[in-house]
């Protein structure tokens, strides 16, 4: 199990939970784990999502490895000039 | 409406064309002569990206109908290598990176050309002033003035 | 990235060579966007709509079609709404509306019919003979008055999932995050101060109108050049909203004479080839000046609200801030970026950030260099320098003391790696014009800044030819010298001079998808791809001249541009350098070619200290910049003198957006200024030389170190020329740009 963290924003949308559990071996299994427990978080992942694992932050990869008690952050999709 | 026949003198080359009396001079070398190193930023005589000289006078070409250049003199950013030897400034501007995208480097090697012509030794601010109406958007222009200057000091030390 | 394949010792790395494409450039032979002709061509012209907000009733074309040097019109009609694809929806139909206006005008300048005619004159032309007719809606440019509850609506319906209830639907999108109590964080302070900021939009000014020359067929194939910082996303976009197949559609990209992030969209490139598709014939399409300013780019402008904590010792006891962007009339603007980097150099207990995407009727908001960014750091920098001010402390000693480090928590969620923010500030403390003495009249100011950056998808191939020499492609259009980068970064694995490496930007029918220049990706993302491109070469290399001493491929290592044997059991044989292999490759199993791709994860975050100089004129209210230093950190500098290239450009168009540069919209919604004379950029005599700093603190995540350097260098100057003019004027200044008519005012409330 990896905790991931949420943005703030976010809690309205998970009831109030601004960390949330879950069992991910990749960024891919991690957003599809996310969605299954709070289905209202589809929205904010279709709108894009990066994922920090141990403060490296993936922009776009869903094969990225999660180590086990690895620190993850959920970020809105960076975007660049 | 009837087209002007032009005969004119461009970079040397006896040159000819057919232009409408609303095409500037920078429409006529890009259109008509295919020598397209003189640029458009902005059509109103403001980035100087278009800059040429006529009969030894800075202008920009945008702002010059092809219709007033008959029997001129035009010198382009084509014209100022003298056969395979690069101009000193085109030389230091490649050696200095006096250059990012490029685009405004024609008409400020004119430009600056245009400077060491009437002043062979310019102070830095003099410089500035001079290419004052040559607009850059990459460099902050730092690297642009180092290389118009010491190319000065360089062409004053082998004249 | 393993750290076992970083490399820290450099043979081409770190030199400063000529660049590869500098003849060209010099002598007026690059090819640049509207530089290109092709036989038969007809010239496009776009008609715009005069309003800010109008009902397009109807688009009478038949007067125009009629005349005899008309080969095409095309209005909304002749595009992609209902592709046999998926249809258009997202980002996708927010372009298509913006290329092409459908039921409504959204802005001064917004497209609405274009003509493709025999001359650009008889274009420009007939323009007049289309007739439009408009019903005039109410519009709002403002930002804070978008939000309002009496405003027009632009779009219903655009809003997110992200908006809370009750809000205008002109807001499109809300962000909040942050740590810690910050209300628990402002108990703790000694001195509190809550202010507010408004910055203008800017545009990111390239001197490179948008150009392209396109041509397409009815049989739905396409060739298109254009002026770009990337050529897939053109591809992708203009093959949605057009309605035919991706790959049968071939962009090239020209020279491009800047971009910053103006040049990752499309807006006259669909239309050429909707106009070509109609005539059968190429099209070439070249904005104007006016058209540049009024139908493209811009830069958010902001409306800002600040509140910061401090402790007597500098600390930072809470932080928040609010950041509403108006980003023009479609979702996008970057309120979520703004907030997140606004407090992101700084270690920070208590932080709350809150960012709004706001609608208006200005042109589509795009990216410019750290998009977001900058807006929020002068807000924040402006209000930590005010504290300093008034518990008297230093304000390097105080960004010290806050400064984050490998480990911190930043304000955006994630622990950082390791990052160079604070050897930046040590860096200014210790440089000489931190400690240089001031004139009366003069100011200093000093900024931090950070910017995330990017890798993006990438693919690169290199390949040798029988002489030992190398071709590179690459895929990220070159914007400031980033083919000699790509060089130098394969000279040094293949082990042969940078000249003997041609660096071509490839077509997109020559190699696969690569995301667009931007994101400060290209040294990081592409270079990455060319070191492993090249490894992958050298693996074949070294197989080859296995086999020729028929030892094990294991026992050959790749040194200094040879294969040599090596291990207790490779034997003794003469090094093969690199041309003695390639002169035999037809004949020992043929070309020999690297290739990598891949989406880099590792573009590492980065940091930038600014210190800048600023005269004020009381009897004018002009501003005069004396003297700048920018301090960033690099990772690893490739090309030393591009880099400090970036770091001056940035600083520059900084030192515009602080002092000169705004979009002036008239109460009828138009545009005020749309020409170089009325929206000034800064020209040689505005600016003094511009010192700079480079740091190299290596990114984990590059090879090599590198961290990308193109954004960075224009967060900070916002704020430092801030402080520096609201010390030299001694009155705070909190909206840009500080023209002289605004520093006047506020020198007049001030007394």
């Amino acid at each position: 199990m990896v905790e991931v963290h949420l943005w703030s924003g976010l809690r309205s949308l998970t009831g109030g939970q601004q960390v949330v559990e879950v069992e991910a071996k990749t960024t891919g299994d991690l957003l599809r784990e996310l969605v299954k427990l709070h289905p209202q978080l589809q929205a904010p992942i279709d709108a894009g999502v990066s994922i920090a694992i141990d403060g490296r932050v993936i922009a776009s990869g869903l094969t990225e490895p999660i180590p086990v008690g690895s620190e993850i952050y959920l970020m809105q999709r960076l975007r660049g000039g | 409406m009837s087209k002007f026949h032009v005969s004119t003198t461009v970079n040397g080359d006896s040159v000819e064309y057919l232009c409408d009396p609303r095409e500037t001079l920078l429409d006529c070398l890009r259109d008509k002569l295919n020598l397209t190193g003189a640029k458009e930023g902005c059509g109103t005589g403001d980035c100087g990206a278009c800059s040429v000289s006529v009969d030894g006078r800075l202008v920009c070409s945008c702002l010059m109908l092809g219709v007033e250049t008959d029997g001129k003199q035009i010198e382009t950013v084509e014209g100022i290598a003298d056969g395979d030897v690069l101009h000193p400034l085109q030389q230091k501007f490649i050696e200095h990176a006096a250059l990012q995208c490029g685009i405004c480097t024609p008409g400020i090697l004119v430009a600056a050309k245009s400077l060491l012509e009437k002043n062979p030794n310019p102070t830095e601010e003099e410089t500035r002033y001079w290419l004052a109406g040559n607009l850059c958007r990459c460099t902050g222009y730092d690297k642009i003035i180092r290389a118009v200057m010491e190319t000065a000091e360089e062409l004053r030390e082998a004249s | 990235m393993a750290l076992d394949d970083r490399k820290s010792e450099f043979t081409f790395v770190g030199t400063r060579p000529n660049r590869p494409d500098g003849l060209d450039k010099v002598t007026g032979r690059a090819k640049f966007g509207a530089d290109m002709s092709a036989p038969g061509m007809l010239h496009g012209a776009i008609l715009r709509s005069p309003h800010a907000h109008a009902r397009i009733v109807k688009i009478d074309t038949s007067k125009a079609e009629a005349h005899k040097d008309v080969k095409a019109v095309v209005t909304r009609a002749d595009f992609a709404d209902v592709p046999f694809k998926p249809g258009l929806e997202g980002e996708f139909w927010n372009v298509l509306e913006n290329v092409m206006a459908g039921e409504k005008a959204l802005y001064d300048g917004h497209a609405v019919a274009a003509i493709a005619a025999t001359s650009a004159l008889a274009a420009r032309d007939a323009l007049k003979l289309i007739k439009v007719k408009y019903e005039v809606l109410p519009h709002v440019t403002d930002v804070d008055k978008a939000m309002a509850s009496d405003a027009p609506v632009i779009r219903e319906g655009a809003a997110d999932y992200s908006v809370p209830e009750g809000m205008h639907p002109n807001v499109v999108r809300y962000h909040e995050s942050g740590h810690g109590d910050v209300e628990a964080g402002f108990a703790e302070a000694d001195l509190i101060i809550e202010d507010s900021f408004v910055t203008e939009a800017t545009h990111q000014g390239y001197i490179e109108p948008h150009a392209c020359l396109g041509m397409l067929g009815n049989d739905g194939k396409g060739e298109l050049w254009c002026t770009t910082q990337g050529h897939w996303i053109a591809q992708k976009t203009c093959a949605a909203l057009l309605g035919i197949e991706t790959s049968q559609l071939r962009v090239t990209a020209s020279e491009i004479g800047g971009g910053f992030g103006g040049k990752t969209t499309v807006f006259i490139e669909p239309v050429a080839l909707a106009l070509s598709r109609k005539a059968n014939r190429p099209v070439k399409v070249v904005m104007t000046r006016s058209e540049v300013f009024r139908a493209t780019g811009p830069t958010s402008s902001a409306s800002m609200d600040i509140k910061i904590g401090m402790k007597k010792d500098g600390t930072i006891s809470a932080a928040q801030g609010v950041f509403r962007l108006q980003g023009g009339a479609f979702p996008g603007a970057p309120g979520d970026m703004t907030a997140m980097c606004a407090f992101a150099p700084y270690n920070l207990t208590n932080v709350k950030q809150v960012g709004y995407d706001v609608m208006a009727n200005r042109p589509k908001q795009a990216a410019y260099r750290a998009p977001g960014a900058p807006m929020g750091a002068f807000a924040v920098e402006s209000v930590i320098d005010e504290l300093c001010k008034k518990l008297e402390l230093d304000p390097v000693d105080v960004r010290l003391k806050n400064a984050a480090y490998e480990g911190t928590k930043a304000s955006y969620g994630p622990r950082y790696e390791r990052i160079g923010l604070v050897e930046t500030l040590e860096a200014a403390k210790a440089h000489p014009h931190y400690s240089a003495p001031l004139k009366p009249g003069q100011g200093r100011g000093i900024s931090c800044g950070f910017w995330f950056n990017h890798g993006g998808e990438t693919s690169v191939s290199l390949s040798l030819s029988e002489d030992g020499s190398a071709q590179l492609m690459v895929g990220t259009p070159d914007i400031g010298g980033s083919r000699a980068s790509m060089a130098l970064m394969a000279a040094e694995v293949l082990g042969i001079p940078y000249e003997n490496i041609r660096v071509t930007i490839a077509d997109t029918a020559t190699l696969g998808y690569n995301d667009v220049s931007h994101g400060s990706r290209v040294t990081y993302a592409s270079g990455l791809a060319t070191i492993k491109a090249a490894k992958h070469a050298v693996e074949k290399l070294c197989e080859r001249a296995a086999a020729s001493w028929g030892i094990p491929t294991d026992a050959v290592k790749w040194e200094n541009g040879c294969a040599v044997p090596s291990g207790p059991n490779a034997g003794d044989f003469d090094p093969r350098p690199l041309a003695d292999i390639t002169a035999h490759m037809g004949s020992t199993g043929g070309p020999i070619s690297g290739h990598f791709e891949a989406t880099p994860e590792g573009a590492g975050v980065s940091f930038g200290t600014h210190i800048v100089d600023a005269e004020v004129d009381p009897e004018t209210g002009k501003t005069a910049i004396t003297r700048y230093t920018v301090i960033q950190d690099a990772g690893k500098a490739i090309h030393p003198t591009y880099v400090e290239g970036q770091y001056q450009g940035g600083a520059a168009q900084g030192i515009g957006w602080a002092l000169n540069e705004e979009y002036i919209y008239g109460e009828d919604g138009r545009l005020q200024n749309s020409i170089f004379l009325d929206y000034r950029i800064p020209v040689a005599s505005d600016l003094p030389m511009i010192d700079t700093v480079i740091v190299e603190v290596p990114n984990p995540g590059h090879p090599f170190g590198v961290r990308g350097v193109g954004e960075t260098g224009i967060v900070p100057p916002l704020a430092a020329i801030a402080n520096a003019v609201s010390h030299a004027a001694g009155v705070r200044m909190r909206q840009l740009p500080m023209s002289p008519p605004r520093i006047l005012a506020a020198l007049k409330d001030n007394g």
